[in-house]
């Protein structure tokens, strides 16, 4: 178990260097000379050489690459940004609280409340519960989320004037973003929450507890909910990748100053270290979280981490 | 008398295999549903523009930020321009959009996940791991990424949308591949001499198809929702092309004193999406009952 | 065929009457005239038409008939946990000691399932809850049913693998650990960890090499005389039943079509349905050249055919048994038959 861990964490690192060298090969392809953007139509050639010269661009691509990795990876500092001239890693810092804390609390609300209604509509197989359950879903996975963040700014700010707009003043103005963030999640989770239950309802050993003379509500709690959760918790990694991915747009939506607003600032400044330290957290971000998901689905079933503990190195 | 109970038993033959699959579609009413839905937008973004007696990019100085009213009925943006023309013209690119992407990602995964699984050793590992780069960077970034280093333009926006797409799609027929490859059909072709490009085509291949059919048309509705997300942040098709994102962003900043240049676009993505998502889950019951529940 | 003449001796005291007019004791279990369906998508299926059976303690039944014909159906009816919907129970009584089954409140059914009536399921492969320990799932069962603590209802649990020959420090292992021969023996010795009055055995033996089969065999026939627990067993295995059975029903399409001791019912087997099963065994005696497989095939259980279920595939069926449904009748001693033809059949038999 141990070394397959260690072998994972490697791996990690390996695909963060490589998708790290990817997108700083697609950031170096992008059309258009920086120094030329970033000085405006009327600059000198003399300024724009020396503004290329101050930027490093002048050096060879694989001059540039070998510079932002051994810089990225090896001192964690993506220098400084073109635009503002601030250094970019102090930022992302500042910013990176307030995305985390709307990506992990959107990926809590979902999990908790997704299996909770996808666990009422099994229960309720057939009946008109189970009916309601679904389609709300239905329209909350259909439903861009940007677009029902907007409706909830329409109707919860401005029309009812309880919940702040934008920005990031106090607690409440998370509520609006991590809501908006959770809720196609929460949909998606209660429709697999609710096809697992069903496959575990007719499981055997559900049979066989019932055999026991165990209580209904013992056997969905004991027997049933750890095996429905199986699939879910396999999904919370790649959702909460999603959810910190589809961070630029929400922040966007809400004016919340994060790491998604940052990127977007990047691209339309065309600030290479400023894109480039985004995407890159964003890489960890989501290895690191289907990593942790992965040891911890290990972790839960005895039948994973049997076969993981079986793994040899090599 | 014998054969008699023994044919009794044996289901009627269907009338013709067509008829049958598109019955098994249409057996839910939520797939019923769907398919309405899906016409109805279908008819109206193909006739609306013709019918119209506003052209697209008309502009009606009178009307700049109008609501909606008979002459109108869904209002006029910021420019005077009719929202209603706009939103039936728009979907146009945003249906196409999506069908493309989703298109595109899917023949990308499946050709990618085929000499995976096909070549197998060193190709299929190197191709895999490149799959978990690829992965490491969540969809809605890459198509981002590709989207600003491509440009602008219908082409390099189907790109970008479908490349998220991508690593599922290898996973999955790579998975199915090697699943079909060990059974002993395979290995009966092989015994009589079946070649390599033959038993892929004729029999692994065919298994890929069906799971490859569903996942695409259950990531339509996605893409589309991605195709608009990204024309809201300004990337992908751009004005004065009359994406629904696009429409939704210029909608952004009068949402104070005329909410309805963003509520009409929302519902008609909404509409769209919810009509093909209820037909992928009917596709998904009709083809594979195993999926189901 | 060996046969002997016809007992014909009514009077006998008997405990396996199936529809008995004057009854002399009351049986442990009694089950009368019990019909079940399953409704799904618009269709019915009838899984259990008019089934009565009888059984006393320490006594061993055996079901025998062909995949699908509703034995299971009768066992979990018995245990009280048929899926409703989507099964429904029509009609029919289940008196187990004196007491209604199918009327017994929910929460006093509770305290019965696992301790007087326990069951053994079919696949063990998946009859285990893969997450828990083993020893975590007998306790379960210990718990519900004894005020112990837990260390002495592990203690209790480790006593019961041992029983079914598996060291008690395996407790801690999950059910992927044991191979399917081990977890069948898990649940065995789950079904008797609380000295079960009546053991229900569907197919305990079917998913297990026959070495393995052999072995949890003698070890139900040695609980059983340990425990003195009525037992039914449920299997297709005929070889099984010689095994193990006192008394043997032979069900087909839902229906007990013969049933008596396990004497009658292998050396002087009536109905057609049973001969045909009989036929169908190799055996290495008989100087048969052929098997004689049963023509046709089951019938569809959601459209039966109208009298005997039997005769669309039964070499002696005529214009009547087509018609009506055949009475059971009292052949021998406890050896009923539900065939109009016995005599005919029966005459047949012997001069081939």
């Amino acid at each position: 178990m141990g070394k397959y861990v260690i072998q994972r964490v490697l791996q990690m690192f390996v695909i963060i260097w490589i998708a790290g060298f990817i997108v700083f090969t697609l950031m170096y392809m992008m059309p258009g000379d920086p120094a030329k953007i970033l000085l405006g139509n009327d600059a000198t050639e003399s300024t724009i050489l020396a503004k290329r010269a101050e930027l490093g661009l002048d050096a060879s691509y694989v001059e540039q690459l070998a510079s932002f990795m051994y810089h990225a990876f090896v001192r964690f500092d993506f220098g400084y940004s073109w635009s503002y001239g601030v250094p970019v890693m102090q930022e992302l810092l500042v910013r990176l609280p307030r995305t985390l804390f709307i990506g992990v609390s959107a990926m809590v609300l979902n999990v908790l409340l997704g299996t909770w209604l996808g666990v009422f509509a099994a229960t309720h197989r057939g009946k008109w519960q189970d009916s309601l359950t679904m389609v709300i879903a239905m329209v909350f996975i259909s439903v861009p989320d940007f677009w029902l963040a907007l409706m909830c700014v329409l109707f919860f700010s401005i029309n009812l004037g309880w919940l702040p707009a934008y920005g990031i003043d106090g607690p409440l103005s998370y509520v609006l973003p991590i809501l908006s963030s959770a809720v196609a999640g929460i949909a998606i989770n209660a429709r697999q929450g609710r096809s697992s239950m069903l496959e575990v309802i007719h499981a055997d050993f559900i049979s066989t507890a019932r055999a026991k003379g165990q209580k209904e509500s013992v056997i969905v709690r004991k027997h049933m909910l750890p095996n429905a959760m199986m699939p879910i918790i396999t999904g919370v990694g790649g959702g909460l990748a999603m959810v910190v991915a589809g961070s630029p747009i929400m922040e966007s939506v809400f004016s919340i100053p994060g790491v998604g607003a940052y990127l977007l600032v990047g691209i339309n400044l065309r600030d290479r270290p400023i894109v480039l330290a985004c995407v890159v957290f964003f890489a960890v971000f989501t290895s690191v979280a289907i990593l942790l998901m992965d040891l911890c689905y290990a972790f839960l079933d005895p039948r994973i981490k049997a076969q993981y503990a079986a793994k040899k190195v090599g | 008398m014998k054969m008699k109970q023994v044919k009794r038993n044996l289901n009627p033959p269907p009338t013709s295999l067509q008829a049958e699959f598109f019955a098994r579609i249409l057996a839910a009413w939520s797939a019923r549903l769907g398919v309405a839905i899906l016409l109805f937008v279908l008819v109206a973004i193909v006739l609306g523009p013709v019918i119209s007696p506003y052209g697209v990019n008309q502009m009606d100085l009178t009307q700049i930020l109008g609501k909606p009213s008979a002459s109108h009925p869904f209002g006029c943006d910021s420019m005077g321009r009719d929202l209603l023309t706009r939103l039936l013209h728009g979907g146009r690119y945003s249906l196409l959009l999506g069908f493309a992407a989703s298109m595109f990602g899917a023949l990308i995964g499946t050709f990618i996940g085929c000499i995976a699984g096909y070549f197998g050793g060193i190709t299929e590992s190197l191709l895999m791991r490149l799959m978990d780069v690829w992965s490491a960077i969540p969809g809605m970034l890459l198509c981002i990424l590709v989207s600003i280093v491509m440009g602008a333009g219908f082409f390099p926006t189907v790109l970008a949308l479908s490349i998220g797409s991508v690593p599922g799609g290898v996973r999955m027929v790579r998975g199915q591949i090697l699943v079909e490859r060990k059974k002993e059909y395979i290995e009966a072709a092989e015994s009589i001499n079946c070649s390599k490009m033959s038993i892929m085509f004729h029999h692994l291949l065919p298994n890929v198809i069906q799971p490859m059919i569903i996942i695409t048309t259950m990531g339509i509705g996605s893409t589309i929702i991605m195709a608009s997300a990204l024309s809201y942040i300004g990337l992908g098709i751009q004005p004065p092309t009359p994406e629904w994102g696009a429409m939704l962003a210029d909608g952004r900043n009068y949402i104070r004193e005329f909410p309805h240049l963003i509520t009409f676009p929302g519902i008609s993505i909404a509409l769209t999406v919810i009509s093909l998502n209820l037909l992928g889950d009917g596709l998904r019951d009709a083809l594979d009952p195993k999926m189901r529940n | 065929m060996k046969s002997d003449t016809f007992p014909e001796a009514k009077t006998m005291k008997s405990d396996t009457f199936p529809e008995a007019k004057t009854m002399k004791h009351v049986a442990f279990l009694d089950v009368k005239n019990l019909e079940v369906i399953y409704t799904q998508n618009k269709r019915t299926v009838r899984a259990v038409n008019h089934v009565s059976f009888q059984l006393d303690r320490g006594q061993t039944l055996g079901l025998v008939g062909e995949t699908g014909a509703g034995k299971t159906t009768i066992a979990k009816a018995c245990m009280g946990i048929l899926p409703t919907p989507p099964a429904r129970i029509l009609n029919g009584e289940i008196w187990l000691d004196a007491e209604n089954i199918l009327e017994i409140p929910k929460e006093k059914m509770l305290r019965i399932r696992g301790k007087k009536i326990a069951m053994v399921f079919q696949d063990p492969m998946t009859a285990l809850n893969p997450l828990q320990t083993i020893g975590e799932q007998i306790l379960e069962v210990i718990e519900l049913h004894n005020a112990v603590s837990r260390h002495e209802g592990l203690k209790r649990a480790g006593q019961m693998l041992e029983l079914v020959g598996i060291p008690a420090a395996r407790h801690v292992e999950y059910p992927h650990q044991f191979s399917g021969g081990m977890k069948q023996r898990v649940v065995i010795a789950m079904a008797l960890a609380c000295d079960p009055e009546l053991l229900l055995a569907d197919e305990p033996t079917t998913a297990l090499d026959v070495t393995i089969q052999a072995q949890v065999l003698e070890l139900i026939k040695g609980l059983r005389e340990k425990l003195n627990t009525a037992m039914i067993l449920i299997t297709h295995d005929l070889g099984v039943v010689a095994e193990i059975c006192d008394k043997v029903a032979v069900i087909y399409a839902g229906q007990i079509i013969e049933s008596g001791s396990k004497e009658d019912i292998f050396d002087r087997p009536a109905h057609p349905y049973t001969i045909g099963l009989f036929q169908s065994l190799p055996r290495l005696t008989a100087a048969e050249k052929w098997l004689k497989p049963i023509e046709g095939m089951p019938p569809d259980p959601t459209d039966l055919p109208d009298g005997c279920s039997f005769h669309p595939r039964c070499p002696y069926a005529s214009k009547e048994c087509a018609l009506a449904e055949p009475d059971c009748i009292e052949i021998g001693t406890g050896h009923f038959c539900r065939c109009t033809k016995w005599m005919e059949v029966r005459t047949c038999q012997m001069h081939p």
